[in-house]
């Protein structure tokens, strides 16, 4: 034994490592360069040279690769979860909603219908309710129209607050009044404006910075809180949205609404003592106060509209308020949340689990057939002469030089009921004409025409590991005596593993994402996951959705890629070389 | 071993001939018996046929013409899996994604032995290349020495009697291919196998062999043991192909009693053996090996034809000096002399007398 490794070993020449290893066993301490350094560091330096030269090589691609797909991806994960639109537009309505509670069998008291108008009032001036609907009727169906009809109405509720207000003083008619009595003297409350900055920011999404040419008084802010609130908002909204004035606008409805309630809640004692600008007009409201409308808000939301009166809808926006959900990924996976917890969705609304379990399946199917029509291509490339090769490699990739459009109706034509491939079956009386085969519009379909854009991705790592397989390797299993198919079982196949791994993973990846060619010839029973997707994106909106079906697929892909890790090694794939 | 056919005939090719596209023969009208036991050697330059006869034996080629006889039977139409013949290769062949001992149980294991029977076999197989320890590393763990010795013990464990090899040791370095060279030829007389050992490197060819086949254009141009192939080359091919060789052209003047007189081109008439020429007026290739060239005067034999040669190069080379010398008109004439205490180191520009004896100094075919 010693002197085979005598041979090959022993007498070889000294090496730098030999050298690097004497001078090592010599010192005790770090090495050093000729300069007194220490070694590592002297070649650190001298290397991070080359390496800053080489990330300033990467640095436009890893630019672009962080912009338009790292950046997308994190987006779609936080959209998946995102739902901070319920407590941006109704933020005092979830607020008063926290207290209530869902199990008992009545409506929410009378606080959350008042919080529920301001919010709703000021929505609709945004003309942010229509959205906050949508999304609400992904979960519950009817909640958008509910808020599209209630929004326009809220005016409606407002009117008998206004009229007596107006006949109490003339002056309440009058903008610059408003105005002036808002302003007030003294200190301004900026707290209570820039509360209100958020809270316009969050709802509008538009900056709402900066100086607005007004600021309410502390001293009617302590007065009158609702309505100085109320005109603080509507201020902030004219100056910043409607690019006006605000002492020229007359006020909102809602602004009546919020002084009216402050004066039967205490205001109207309070106002006696003040003695600021507009104080008379305060006094003269506060003397009518008893005959100001004492309103029910329930009442008169239910009257807008029955919806209110649902306790469903109720539960739904109580749902939905925190500003993170999992929702999306329970509806991904047939599932809903309700108030009583997780459930599992009806019957007749379950597609998702259906539609990602189709998908890998298909997926499945489309691979085999690629590694079935592809190695034996693979194979004969990679040991036919040069030229010949050459000629087969050009057919492999004609594929990809022409439009997946094209090809995808190329398939269209041959597989319809019409078309060539029925049509020369009938004309071979191989099948009747009124039995003609469902080729497209179903999975068959879609296998047949994904098999064939996605052949090329398996025969070409299949090719490359092939080709470097030496021929001598079958010569060698023959020549000990190993037949054709067992040289190629046990010798040739096993080394090619890595081909069939690195396609498969190619093919498999790219089709359990493929939309455009299922989307063609896939009907209604060979859609992928991907095309509802592409659904919630462009058809229905509900992004949060797409998000969710996107990550769960996403996550799916890469628990794939770690079992294939597992269980092939993923240094075993091998796309060339 | 001699020229003669054996008795013996394991391995026979008779006039076989190979073509790939019906041009052009690579293998022309081969004729060749192998005895049992025998280790011979297909020498010749690349293109020269002796790989692809090789691979005909194999079964991985089938002949265009002729028969392969092995044992008696002919085997054109044997697929090379029934064939039952070890084969070791340049680039080794090892299956890289079995280990050693399972590379070397695959013989065994499609011939469905047991499996106490396949370990035995293997561990003496190992034991026989000195690897016995290696049996659980993959090939790539494995240097190209040591590859090549799995190589060979995977081509004897299933005990072939016939093993082919295809230039086995081309892609080791020098002094392990002599290590290698040795171990080879010992198995083989150890285990009495014929081997048929395909080479380019003429030395191995000479150290190895019982005969020796060179092949040049598809045709076998000798076939004998090492030493008739060297001290008595048939044609001017083989002189030159085997080993260092001066050669002096001319015309034949006289032959008569299996010698020649020769006129060479420079007007000096010699005497030589005639090998290769059938006549007089026949032009031919004088062939002196560098070696049987004297320029001691003192140490030159009676008979000794003499010559008179200018130096042009002296180079020192420890065991040998090898000058080179202007004879003749021919530049190129090398002469190899033993590094002794009485011999002489010469100069360039000196002029010498240079002589050989006629035995020494062939006439071979121009």
């Amino acid at each position: 034994m010693a002197d085979v490794t005598d041979a090959t070993t022993a007498r070889r020449a000294p090496t730098p490592d030999d050298a690097a290893r004497l001078a090592d066993s010599d010192q005790s301490g770090p090495m050093l360069a000729a300069d007194g350094r220490p070694l590592k560091q002297s070649l650190q330096r001298a290397l991070r040279r080359e390496k800053l030269r080489a990330l300033m090589l990467i640095a436009p691609l890893l630019l672009f690769v962080l912009v338009t797909f790292i950046a997308p991806i994190a987006d779609m994960l936080f959209r998946s979860v995102e739902n901070q639109i319920v407590g941006n537009t109704l933020p005092r309505t979830v607020e008063a909603l926290a207290d209530w509670n869902d199990d008992a069998e009545e409506l929410p008291p009378e606080p959350v219908f008042r919080a529920l108008f301001f919010d709703l009032f000021l929505a609709a001036e945004a003309k942010a309710h229509t959205r906050l609907g949508s999304r609400l009727n992904y979960e519950t169906t009817g909640i958008s129209s509910l808020f599209r009809s209630s929004g326009r109405r809220m005016d409606d509720v407002a009117e008998p607050f206004q009229d007596v207000l107006e006949q109490a003083d003339p002056q309440f008619g009058d903008g610059a009044f408003w105005y002036r009595l808002m302003t007030g003297e003294g200190d301004a409350d900026t707290s209570l404006l820039n509360d209100q900055r958020e809270r316009l920011a969050a709802l509008t999404r538009e900056g709402m910075g900066g100086d607005i040419g007004f600021a309410p008084s502390a001293e009617i802010a302590a007065l009158l809180p609702r309505a100085a609130r109320e005109y603080s908002a509507f201020a902030l909204f004219t100056a910043r949205i409607d690019n006006d004035v605000v002492a020229e606008e007359d006020p909102w409805e809602s602004v009546y609404v919020a002084l009216a309630l402050d004066l039967q809640d205490g205001g109207a004692e309070r106002v006696q003592s003040y003695a600021g600008p507009g104080a008379d007009a305060l006094q003269a409201a506060a003397a009518n106060a008893d005959q100001l409308p004492v309103v029910d808000f329930r009442e008169a939301f239910i009257e807008v509209d029955d919806g209110w009166g649902d306790r469903t809808n109720w539960e739904t926006m109580k749902t939905y308020s925190p500003p993170f959900t999992s929702g999306y990924f329970l509806n991904s996976v047939d599932l809903q949340l309700t108030a009583d917890g997780v459930e599992a969705r009806e019957e007749n609304q379950r597609i998702y689990v259906m539609l990602f379990q189709r998908t890998m399946f298909m997926s499945l199917v489309i691979t085999f057939s690629c590694i079935l029509l592809g190695y034996p291509v693979a194979w004969l490339l990679a040991n036919l002469p040069m030229r010949t090769a050459n000629l087969l490699m050009i057919l492999v990739l004609l594929p990809f030089w022409t439009s997946l459009l094209v090809r995808t109706s190329a398939w269209k034509v041959l597989l319809q009921q019409q078309g060539v491939i029925n049509d020369t079956l009938v004309w071979l009386g191989i099948v009747s004409d009124g039995g003609r085969l469902a080729l497209i519009n179903n999975q068959l379909g879609t296998i047949i025409a994904m098999t064939h854009i996605l052949l090329p991705f398996m025969i070409l790592p299949l090719y490359s590991v092939m080709k470097t397989i030496p021929p001598t390797y079958l010569r060698a299993a023959k020549s000990l005596g190993a037949t054709n198919w067992t040289a190629f079982w046990r010798v040739y196949f096993p080394n090619s593993v890595p081909g069939i791994g690195a396609g498969s993973i190619l093919v498999f990846i790219l089709s359990i994402g493929y939309y455009i060619t299922p989307e063609l010839v896939g009907g209604t029973t060979g859609v992928f996951i991907s095309n509802r997707i592409a659904y919630h994106i462009s058809s229905s909106l509900n992004w949060g959705l797409a998000a969710a079906l996107g990550t769960i697929l996403l996550a799916a892909v890469l628990a794939l890629y770690w079992v294939y890790d597992r269980m092939v090694g993923i240094d075993n794939v091998k796309l060339g070389g | 071993m001699t020229q003669q056919a054996p008795h013996d005939d394991f391995v026979v090719f008779d006039r076989v001939q190979k073509s790939y596209d019906g041009e052009i023969l690579v293998v022309k009208d081969l004729n060749l018996s192998i005895a049992r036991g025998e280790f011979l050697t297909m020498l010749g330059p690349s293109g020269s046929g002796k790989t692809t006869c090789l691979m005909m034996l194999a079964g991985f080629e089938t002949a265009t013409h002729g028969d392969i006889r092995l044992g008696g039977n002919a085997i054109n139409n044997i697929p090379p899996h029934k064939r039952g013949i070890g084969m070791v290769f340049q680039n080794y062949a090892l299956f890289p994604h079995m280990t050693v001992a399972e590379n070397l149980s695959f013989p065994l294991e499609v011939r469905n032995m047991g499996k106490a029977e396949r370990e035995g076999k293997i561990t003496r197989a190992l034991d026989m290349v000195q690897m016995g320890a290696f049996g659980g590393r993959r090939p790539a763990q494995l240097s190209g020495g040591q590859q090549q010795r799995i190589a060979l013990a995977r081509a004897l464990v299933f005990e072939p009697e016939l093993v082919l090899m295809d230039e086995p040791l081309g892609a080791l370095d020098k002094q392990l291919r002599e290590t290698l060279q040795f171990e080879i030829t010992r198995l083989a007389h150890n285990l009495g196998i014929t081997v048929v050992y395909v080479t380019h490197d003429q030395t191995e060819a000479l150290t190895m062999s019982d005969r020796v086949a060179v092949f040049d254009d598809g045709r076998i141009q000798q076939l004998a043991s090492p030493d008739t192939l060297y001290e008595r080359p048939e044609n001017s091919f083989v002189a030159q192909f085997i080993g260092e060789n001066n050669t002096l052209s001319g015309t034949v003047v006289e032959l008569a009693d299996g010698k020649a007189t020769v006129r060479l081109d420079s007007g000096d008439v010699i005497a030589t053996t005639a090998v290769n020429v059938s006549a007089a007026g026949d032009r031919t290739l004088v062939s002196v090996r560098p070696e049987r060239v004297e320029y001691n005067v003192e140490r030159m034999k009676p008979d000794a034809f003499r010559l008179q040669a200018e130096v042009l190069e002296f180079i020192y080379m420890g065991d040998i000096y090898r000058t080179r010398v202007r004879v003749a008109g021919n530049d190129d004439f090398i002469i190899k002399t033993r590094n002794a205490p009485d011999q002489r180191r010469l100069k360039p520009g000196e002029t010498i007398e240079i002589g050989w004896l006629p035995e020494d100094c062939r006439a071979l075919d121009a």
